[in-house]
């Protein structure tokens, strides 16, 4: 499926994420079967990460606190894809939703960009599989690898280069380049903060700086076409 | 923690995630939102997309970095001039991590 091919570079960013997710929960001290329950069900890389590294500290409440929180992106995500997804019926939604992380997302978005979105539900199902079974499988593979992974290879470089490239595809208008350059802006100011909120924040900034320039930028045009 | 508490932040956990996706595809459409919501909307990719790179880029190991040190953010800057140029996913990451290797040799 075409869905799942233009996912594939994407895969160069996660399957490291997934080993060190691995390696990472057995070291936290979790047993096997706990440490893939994670990606199993749960799904979402960084959220996945920060959990792991509270279990010895923190009440199980808050940590589940704490994936919603780091998670808040993907209602942005769910935001975005909903005026495609909503006509659907029950058995795409839950599935499509369950498989919207942020590299998901981020194709599927493109390919809503293109004029025949007819067959997209089945290009947005393609890339969630792709990427939800490449993670099981790093996932697992860092489990039985534990700590021995060569760091040297440099792929963790590889998804903020991929990201890039998407970026770049999904700006189509000059609104869409200052909502991108204020949200990178806010994102670096706010790094900080807890929980990933610096993020949520910086993205729902970028948006309001968008839509500002494009209300402004229409507005101006209807006072020109006036006599 | 015990064995039950890392259950309870298993399943925890997978219910505030899918909730939080399925949130407006499932339960409230965005076409019952006003219309500056939805013309929102295309900004989300490039506007969370950016708030991902531009840390991770200058912000390496967590403080800034603007030295020509950071390969991160030299590769970075290669792989947007190539994206900008050219909008190809595979030919991006490719000058990108080709430009990352080369760093990396060549500085230590």
């Amino acid at each position: 499926m075409t869905g799942g091919r233009d996912q594939l570079p994407l895969l160069l960013g996660v399957i490291p994420f997934g080993l060190i997710f691995g390696a990472l929960a057995l070291q936290a001290g979790l047993p096997p079967v706990a440490a893939q329950a994670f990606s199993f069900l749960i799904f979402a890389g960084s959220a996945q990460f920060i959990a792991v590294g509270m279990l010895s500290s923190a009440p199980a409440g808050l940590i589940v606190a704490t994936i919603f929180v780091v998670n808040l992106r993907h209602a942005l995500y769910s935001a975005s894809l909903s005026p495609h997804l909503t006509p659907l019926p029950p058995r795409w939604k839950v599935p499509l939703a369950w498989l919207l992380t942020d590299e998901a997302f981020a194709v599927a978005a493109l390919r809503y960009r293109q004029p025949d979105t007819r067959l997209a539900h089945w290009y947005t199902l393609g890339t969630g599989l792709t990427l939800w079974a490449a993670w099981q499988a790093s996932t697992a593979l860092g489990i039985v690898l534990g700590a021995r992974l060569p760091d040297s290879w440099g792929l963790e470089v590889a998804l903020p280069l991929t990201f890039i490239a998407l970026l770049i595809l999904s700006i189509s208008d000059q609104p869409g380049v200052a909502a991108a350059v204020s949200a990178a802006a806010a994102a670096v100011v706010l790094h900080g903060l807890p929980y990933r909120l610096g993020l949520v924040t910086a993205a729902v900034l970028g948006v309001v700086v968008g839509v500002g320039l494009q209300t402004w930028q229409s507005r101006r045009e209807r006072k020109e076409a006036m006599p | 923690m015990s064995q039950g508490g890392v259950w309870l932040v298993i399943v925890g956990g997978m219910l505030v995630t899918f909730l939080t996706r399925f949130s407006f595809i499932g339960i409230l459409p965005a076409e019952r939102l006003p219309p500056v919501f939805r013309s929102g909307l295309r900004y989300v990719a490039p506007a969370v997309l950016a708030a991902i790179i531009a840390p991770a880029l200058l912000l390496p190991d967590g403080s800034l970095n603007l030295s020509l040190g950071n390969y991160q953010l030299l590769a970075g800057l290669a792989a947007l001039a190539v994206a900008v140029r050219f909008r190809n996913l595979w030919l991006t990451i490719a000058v990108g991590l080709a430009v990352f290797w080369l760093l990396r040799t060549l500085g230590g």
